[in-house]
C-alpha cells in the first residue's frame, strides 16, 4: 500500500443550523479544509461522504453525487459511506484506500449530519437503524436503551458505581470550553450530570451526547502530491482499520467488550508498528459515558473492568498518560453522527501540526476511534507526525 | 339440540388482564353515591393488550389442558363485540400465533356477550358432523364503557377459550345438549361509527336478560329431560352481580350452585367471556360426574343454554394451565386517569 | 420520513417468528440464534432447522426506555430486556406487567403474546412475544 498523508481540515462549529442545510454545512467544511490545505478544488479526484440518516431524516440520498456537484466539482469520483454513527471513521477508511490503492493522487473526505431537522421522536427512530429493525428497533427500544443495558450489566459485574463512569461528562465538558467548534464550551459538575433526567435507565441526560449538526472534512493525498507541497512536515496516516462485531447484542461473547474496537485496534497497532504506550493523544466515541470507560479498554489502555480508574485518577488529562477527548468527546464537542469520524479525526491532526485548543505536548502519534451501533463497526485511524 | 355425535370439551382456558379500578374510584369521580355502585372492582387491559391477544393466551391454555397439538385443531371461531380491527378477523392472528394455519376453518363472529357461547355451539356442529375433529371457540372483550354511564361501573375485559372435539374418556366434559333462544330485542347496540354503545336502562333487565336466559334454560331442560335438581352449578351471563342471582332464584336454583361461576363482582363485566369465563372456574373446582348448567345473554338479543358434565380427566387436566383464580388474585390498582389512558378515551 | 404505513409486506414476512417466538438451531454444532439465521453465527454451516424456543428465561440486563421512537410514544414509558431463555439462546424483548423498580437482573420471566405497535392510526398492528414475571 502507498503512504498516504493527511494535508488540510475544516469544520463547522456544531449546533443547531436551523439555517444551514446539508449542502451548506459540507460545503462550509470542504472549502476549509480546501484552503488548510493550499490545494485548489480543482486538485481533488474523488469525495466521500460520511452520512448515517440523510435519506430518513432529509429524503435525500445519493450524497456524493450532491455534494460534488455543489462543491462544483462534478465528474470526480464520489460516494455516500454510511456505517451508522461510525460513518465517518469508515468514510475516511474508504478515502484512505482510494489513496492508497494508487489510483487517485488526492481525495476529499467529509462527514455531515443535521439532526434537528426532525423532532427527538423521528430521530430516535432514525438511529435505531443502526441495529436490527425487525428484531430490536421492533421491541421499541432507543439507541441509548441499548446502551442503557451494557451500562447496567457493567456495573453489575464489575460493582463499578454510575457517579464513577459519569466522570467522562465532565471530562469532555472541562476540555469543549476551549474548542471554537464544540457544540457545548462550558464546564459541568457531577452533580448537574446526576440530576439529569433518566433518558433510558441508568443512563441520564447529560451521559448523551447531543442531538446536533456539523460537518468536518479533511483532504489526503498520495506521497508524490503531499511533496510537491513543499511542508517541514507532514501528517501520515500511519493506519486505517475497520471492523465488525455481530450487530446486535444478542449474539455478544462478552456485553461489555466491543470486539470489533479490539480486532480494528490490534490490526491498526501491528500496521502502525506501535504499542498502545507510543500513543500521545485518543479521540474516542463517547456517545455515552459507558462507552467512553469500555473504549479505553477495548483499545488496550486498560483491562476490563477498570477503565473507569483512568478517568477517575485523572490519567486521562492533557498532561496525564492517555490525553483523551481533547476537544471535549462526543457529549460537549457534538455529534452530529454520520461526521463524527471525520471530527474526531481532524481533533487529532490539529494536535499532530501544533493548533488544537487543548495542545498535548509534542503530540507525535494520535489515534481516532469511530464506532457505530452498539460496536456493530469500529473504525481505527492512526495518525503520525513526520519529517 | 343434541348433536347427532357426542362432543366433549377436550381443553378449556381463561384469561384475565391484571389491572382492576374500583367502582368507588369511577364514582369519585362523577360524584356518584359510593354505595350505589353495582360492583366492587372491575378489570382493565393493559396498554399492550387487546381481546386479540387475550384470546391467544386463554387459548394456549386450553391447548395446555387439551394436550392436543395446535394441528389438530381445525376450526378457529372468534366471537367479540371489541375486536382490534373492524375488517380483519381476529381468528387468524390467533391461528397463527398458535400454530393452527393453514388447514382451517376460521371466522369472527359478533352478537354481543353471546358471540363466544354462539362459537362453541358452531364449532360443536363442526365437530359432530365429523367435517373436524378439534375446534377452537373462544369469546373475549375489551369491552368499552361510556364515560359516565351506568355500564363505565362494569364493562371490563377478559377471554376464554375451550377447544371441543368428540366425546372421550380424554375429554375433562361432555356438552349434552344445547339450546338458543332469539327474538329482535334492542336492548343494547352500537351504530357503525360510534365508539360507545348504547343501551336502554331498564329495558335490559325484564325483556332483555330474563326473558331470553328463562326460556333458553327451560327449553334446554326440557329438551333434554332434566329438571333443576340434576344440576350442581349453574353460570349464566352476569352483567353485574344482582341479575345473576336474580334469575337463578326466577329458575328455582338455590344460591350455592351460582356462587362458583359468579365472578362479575371482583371483575367485572367481560362481556362475551363472561359466561364461559365462569364455566371455566367451575371447571377448575367441579368433580367428575357433576353437571353444570350455562346460559348465556346476547344483546339484540339471545341466548344459549348447555348442559355439561364433568369427567375424570378433568383432575388431570385442570392443574395443566393457570386457573382462573389465578388470574384474579394477580391484581394491581390504577386510578381513573392511568384507567382513561389504558383505554384509549383520550383524543391524542 | 418514517417507515412507510403501507409496509406490511416486510412485517408479514416475519410474522411467524415474532409471534410464535421460533428460533434456529444448527444442525451441525447444535448452538440456538433467535431471530432464526441462514448461516450459523457460531460454526458456520449453512445448514439451520427452524424450531419453538423455550418459553421462560431470566432478566441478564434491562432498561426503561424514556424517550421512544415515534410509533411507540403512547407505550412509553417502557422495559426492554435483554433476556436469557431457559436453553441459552438470548432474545431482546419487552417486559411487561411488570413496573420498572419491580425488575430486578436475574429475575425469571415468561413469553407472552402482545401488542407492539401499529403502522399509523389507519394501518395495520403488529404484534409479537414479550414477557412478563411468572404467573404461577
Amino acid at each position: 500500500m502507498n503512504k498516504v498523508y493527511l494535508i488540510g481540515g475544516g469544520a463547522t462549529k456544531i449546533g443547531e443550523h436551523w439555517e444551514k442545510s446539508l449542502r451548506d454545512l459540507f460545503v462550509e467544511a470542504a472549502l476549509k479544509a480546501v484552503d488548510s490545505a493550499e490545494i485548489s478544488l480543482k486538485d481533488i479526484e474523488a469525495v466521500y461522504v460520511g452520512n448515517m440518516s440523510s435519506g430518513e431524516l432529509q429524503g435525500q440520498e445519493h450524497l456524493g453525487s450532491l455534494m460534488a456537484t455543489w462543491l462544483g466539482i462534478p465528474g470526480v469520483a464520489a460516494a455516500k459511506v454510511e456505517a451508522a454513527c461510525a460513518s465517518g471513521g469508515v468514510a475516511f477508511h474508504q478515502a484512505y484506500l482510494a489513496v492508497a490503492s494508487g489510483l487517485y493522487d488526492c481525495v476529499l473526505v467529509g462527514g455531515v449530519e443535521k439532526m434537528t431537522d426532525a423532532i427527538i421522536y423521528d430521530v430516535t427512530a432514525a438511529l435505531i437503524m443502526a441495529d436490527d429493525y425487525e428484531y430490536v428497533a421492533f421491541t421499541g427500544a432507543s439507541f441509548v436503551g441499548l446502551n442503557a443495558i451494557v451500562y447496567r450489566y457493567y456495573m453489575e459485574k464489575f460493582g463499578v458505581k454510575q457517579e464513577d463512569i459519569a466522570l467522562f461528562a465532565v471530562h469532555d465538558h472541562k476540555y469543549a470550553v476551549k474548542n471554537p467548534y464544540a457544540q457545548y464550551q462550558f464546564a459541568v459538575s457531577l452533580e448537574k450530570v446526576l440530576e439529569s433526567p433518566n433518558v433510558a435507565d441508568p443512563i441520564k441526560l447529560f451521559e448523551c451526547a447531543p442531538v446536533g449538526d456539523g460537518s468536518a472534512a479533511l483532504v489526503i493525498c498520495s506521497e508524490d502530491f503531499a511533496k510537491k507541497l513543499g511542508k517541514d512536515f507532514l501528517v501520515q496516516v500511519a493506519a486505517s482499520t475497520v471492523a465488525t462485531d455481530t450487530i446486535s447484542l444478542t449474539n455478544r461473547r462478552d456485553l461489555a467488550t466491543l470486539e470489533a474496537t479490539v480486532k480494528a485496534a490490534n490490526r491498526a497497532y501491528r500496521i502502525a508498528k506501535i504499542s498502545v504506550e507510543d500513543i500521545d493523544v485518543i479521540e474516542v466515541h463517547d456517545a455515552f459515558t459507558i462507552l467512553g470507560v469500555l473504549h479505553l479498554e477495548d483499545l488496550g489502555f486498560a483491562e476490563k473492568g477498570q477503565g473507569w480508574k483512568l478517568l477517575k485518577e485523572g490519567e486521562l488529562e492533557k498532561n496525564a498518560k492517555i490525553p483523551t477527548n481533547m476537544s471535549g468527546g462526543l457529549k460537549a464537542r457534538g455529534h452530529p453522527v454520520g461526521s463524527t469520524g471525520v471530527y474526531q479525526i481532524f481533533d487529532i491532526y490539529l494536535q499532530l501540526i501544533g493548533e488544537a485548543p487543548n495542545q498535548v505536548d509534542s503530540a507525535e502519534i494520535g489515534l481516532a476511534q469511530s464506532v457505530g451501533g452498539v460496536g456493530g463497526t469500529v473504525a481505527i485511524n492512526i495518525l503520525r507526525r513526520v519529517k | 339440540m343434541k348433536p347427532l355425535k357426542k362432543v366433549g370439551i377436550a381443553g378449556y382456558g381463561a384469561y384475565i388482564p391484571m389491572y382492576r379500578i374500583k367502582d368507588e374510584e369511577i364514582a369519585r369521580v362523577w360524584g356518584r353515591d359510593v354505595r350505589r355502585t353495582p360492583i366492587q372492582e372491575k378489570s382493565v387491559p393493559g396498554i399492550d393488550e387487546d381481546s386479540l391477544t387475550f384470546s391467544v393466551e386463554a387459548a394456549q391454555n386450553a391447548i395446555l389442558r387439551a394436550k392436543v397439538s395446535p394441528q389438530e385443531i381445525e376450526a378457529v371461531y372468534v366471537g367479540s363485540e371489541s375486536p382490534p380491527y373492524a375488517v380483519k378477523p381476529t381468528a387468524t392472528v390467533v391461528a397463527e400465533a398458535l400454530g393452527i394455519t393453514p388447514r382451517l376453518i376460521a371466522i369472527d363472529m359478533e352478537f354481543a356477550c353471546r358471540a363466544g357461547t354462539t362459537a362453541m355451539q358452531s364449532v360443536m356442529g363442526l365437530v359432530a358432523s365429523e367435517m373436524i375433529k378439534y375446534g377452537l371457540a373462544i369469546g373475549t372483550d375489551t369491552a368499552q364503557g361510556r364515560p359516565q354511564d351506568e355500564l363505565e361501573y362494569t364493562a371490563a375485559s377478559g377471554a376464554a377459550a375451550f377447544i371441543l372435539g368428540p366425546h372421550n374418556s380424554e375429554n375433562v366434559a361432555l356438552i349434552e345438549g344445547s339450546y338458543s333462544y332469539v327474538t329482535d330485542t334492542p336492548d343494547f347496540w352500537r351504530r357503525e361509527g360510534e365508539f360507545y354503545p348504547m343501551h336502554s336502562f331498564r329495558f335490559t333487565g325484564e325483556p332483555a336478560y330474563f326473558h331470553h336466559i328463562y326460556h333458553a334454560a327451560i327449553g334446554l331442560m326440557e329438551s333434554l329431560g332434566l329438571k333443576n335438581s340434576d344440576f350442581d352449578y349453574v353460570v349464566f351471563h352476569q352483567p353485574n352481580v344482582k341479575f345473576p342471582l336474580k334469575i337463578a332464584k326466577l329458575l328455582g336454583f338455590s344460591a350455592d350452585k351460582i356462587k362458583d361461576g359468579l365472578l362479575t363482582g371482583i371483575i367485572g363485566n367481560t362481556y362475551a367471556a363472561a359466561s364461559m369465563i365462569g364455566l371455566a372456574a367451575v371447571l377448575d373446582k367441579a368433580k367428575p360426574g357433576e353437571r353444570i348448567l350455562m346460559v348465556s345473554f346476547g344483546s339484540g338479543a339471545g341466548s344459549d343454554a348447555f348442559s355439561i358434565i364433568v369427567q375424570d380427566a378433568i383432575e388431570e387436566k385442570r392443574n395443566l394451565a393457570p386457573l382462573v383464580e389465578d388470574y384474579i388474585k394477580r391484581k394491581k390498582y390504577v386510578d381513573y386517569a392511568t384507567y382513561v389512558r389504558l383505554r384509549r378515551k383520550l383524543r391524542r | 420520513m418514517s417507515i412507510p404505513a403501507s409496509s406490511v409486506p416486510r412485517s408479514w414476512r416475519e410474522r411467524i417468528v415474532k409471534y410464535r417466538l421460533i428460533g434456529s438451531k444448527c444442525s451441525e454444532c447444535g448452538k440456538t440464534s433467535y431471530p432464526p439465521r441462514n448461516i450459523c453465527p457460531y460454526c458456520g454451516s449453512r445448514r439451520q432447522e427452524k424450531f419453538d424456543l423455550p418459553r421462560r428465561g431470566k432478566v441478564l440486563s434491562y432498561t426503561v426506555i424514556r424517550t421512544p421512537p415515534r410509533d411507540f410514544l403512547e407505550y412509553s414509558p417502557f422495559i426492554v430486556a435483554l433476556i436469557e431463555l431457559e436453553d441459552g439462546t438470548r432474545v431482546l424483548s419487552q417486559l411487561t406487567d411488570v413496573e420498572p423498580d419491580e425488575v430486578s437482573t436475574g429475575m425469571a420471566v415468561e413469553a407472552v403474546f402482545r401488542r407492539y405497535k401499529e403502522q399509523g392510526k389507519e394501518g395495520i398492528i403488529e404484534y409479537g412475544i414479550k414477557f412478563r414475571p411468572l404467573i404461577k
